[in-house]
């Protein structure tokens, strides 16, 4: 809790700020909602949000464990020679650099309204930072290390599982704290385009003006990106607490 | 104590870079059954190289590099120049590790582990993580992983080079008991003449290019190893004539 305090301090700053500013008739109602219409927007909406970011979540998570799985996969593939990472890498930074927002509605041709088009923006948005982040820790193995497995005979699907991924996993784990987050990113744009989950919340009360419920659904959807951020921080504390610096006290 | 080591033997041994530099240019030498054999020459004259070549971690361009007996799979060992741990796995399991390559049971690779931290006075300390381990307890365990798989060729590339000098002088004790009490064949490559004087019983000296020999002398010194014979004049006087060779390298 006393870790979470530090965090907490600007949060409660800036929403008595933007309440103060909105109450005293500095910033517009209809622009940036007081933080107090937000709250009461989730209370009044609380089934209609509930049921949306259920939606986003599972959305949001597949598309996440896809995209890890997916990403993993193709980085050790990437990784077996310099021959392949020539043919193959430069469609995994092209992938990257496709906009999705342009994409989403070939998403719907493709997968149809609903679960599949979220899912698939969701994958699309969040692989690349898997495969660069792990094929930059599967690459950067101690040569040393290397050396020592070739000198006792060991295979390379050994050397991959007993070497090569646990030297890995402190860029692993970064890459999916990225991950994470564009995972819900993803899945919100899908949503505005596929019609369910936070991403609908948001499009239709955009068309009525309840800027008050944008901002409710936003902040939902952002607490789902950091529950995955803590998730995936807690993966790694548990996996590099004995001998990653980055997980050892100061 | 019979030697329980291998005899090394390379002839007219040639390597060259991918940049078409010549590292080693027709190497021939004989190293004797449990022999203690230190490598000595100004950097950049293919020491590591060398090692390298003779753990059959990198192939000669040309010439042969031969065991004898060369009946047992896996009878090299390597230390390397920093301790080289895998940094998640604690003490017991990191000197295991070689024998978990070679496919050997848990319960027997842990007791064998157990024995080679014994040899270097970690035993207290199994259960922890190299994070946790000072510069030259690491450099103990690296030498329990090398030391675990009873190897007939320990080679060691500069392994004690990082250390203060209080810690090297401990560790080239305890290391020269363990070829006492062994017998393997080692080589040791190291740029400290007096280190290569105390612990070894032939140094040679290489020369500055493509690993010719400058000088290859037998060592005479007592058996036993201790830090009085630190300023021992026997040992003042082998190291004078490592230095001699190894400024007219320079030069």
């Amino acid at each position: 809790m006393r870790k979470a305090v530090p965090a907490l301090i600007p949060f409660v700053a800036v929403t008595l700020a933007t309440e103060l500013l909105v109450r005293g008739g500095l910033v517009k109602a209809y622009l940036v909602p007081a933080p107090s219409s937000i709250f009461l927007a989730i209370l009044d909406n609380g089934t209609e949000l509930a049921a949306a970011l259920g939606k986003t979540s599972a959305a949001a998570l597949i598309g996440f464990a896809l995209s890890t799985s997916a990403g993993i996969a193709f980085a050790v593939f990437l990784s077996s020679s310099r021959a392949i990472q020539r043919a193959f890498y430069p469609y995994a930074v092209f992938f990257q650099t496709v906009p999705i927002i342009a994409i989403a509605p070939l998403l719907v041709i493709w997968f149809g309204y609903g679960m599949r088009t979220v899912v698939a923006a969701a994958f699309i948005v969040s692989i690349f930072p898997v495969i660069a982040n792990t094929l930059t820790g599967l690459l950067s193995t101690d040569p040393a290390l290397r050396d020592l497995f070739r000198l006792y005979g060991a295979s390379t699907r050994v050397t991959l599982f007993k070497l090569r991924f646990p030297a890995a996993l402190p860029q692993i784990l970064t890459g999916l704290r990225i991950a994470s987050g564009l995972a819900v990113i993803g899945a919100i744009v899908g949503e505005f385009i596929g019609g369910q989950g936070l991403g609908s919340v948001v499009d239709v009360a955009r068309t009525q003006q309840r800027t008050d419920k944008v901002f409710a659904a936003v902040l939902l959807a952002s607490l789902l990106g950091l529950a995955l951020f803590g998730l995936i921080n807690w993966i790694g504390a548990i996996t590099l607490r004995r001998w990653h610096a980055s997980e050892q006290p100061a | 104590m019979s030697p329980r080591g291998v005899a090394l033997r390379l002839d007219g041994v040639r390597r060259v870079f991918e940049n078409n530099l010549i590292v080693i240019e027709g190497m021939d030498l004989l190293v004797e059954t449990g022999e203690f054999l230190a490598i000595l020459g100004p950097s950049g004259c293919g020491k590591s190289t060398l090692l390298r070549l003779i753990a059959r971690l990198a192939e000669p361009d040309g010439g042969r590099i031969t065991l004898a007996p060369d009946d047992v799979p896996f009878q090299t060992a390597f230390v390397f120049q920093d301790a080289h741990l895998l940094p998640w796995r604690n003490v017991l399991d990191n000197v295991a590790l070689p024998l978990e390559l070679m496919g050997e049971a848990p319960a027997a690779r842990r007791q064998k582990a157990r024995e080679a931290l014994d040899q270097v006075r970690l035993l207290d300390a199994v259960d922890r993580y190299p994070a946790q381990l000072s510069g030259g307890m690491r450099m103990r365990v690296s030498l329990a992983r090398a030391l675990v798989t009873e190897p007939r060729l320990l080679l060691l590339d500069e392994p004690f080079a990082a250390l203060d000098e209080i810690t090297r002088f401990r560790l080239d004790v305890q290391l020269r008991e363990l070829w006492r009490r062994r017998r393997m064949t080692v080589v040791f490559v190291t740029h400290s003449i007096s280190e290569a004087a105390f612990l070894a019983n032939r140094a040679v000296v290489l020369t500055r290019r493509r690993g010719g020999i400058k000088l290859d002398r037998r060592l005479d010194l007592p058996e036993e190893r201790n830090n009085e014979l630190r300023v021992d004049p026997r040992l003042a006087a082998e190291m004078k004539t490592l230095l001699g060779a190894m400024e007219e390298e320079e030069q």
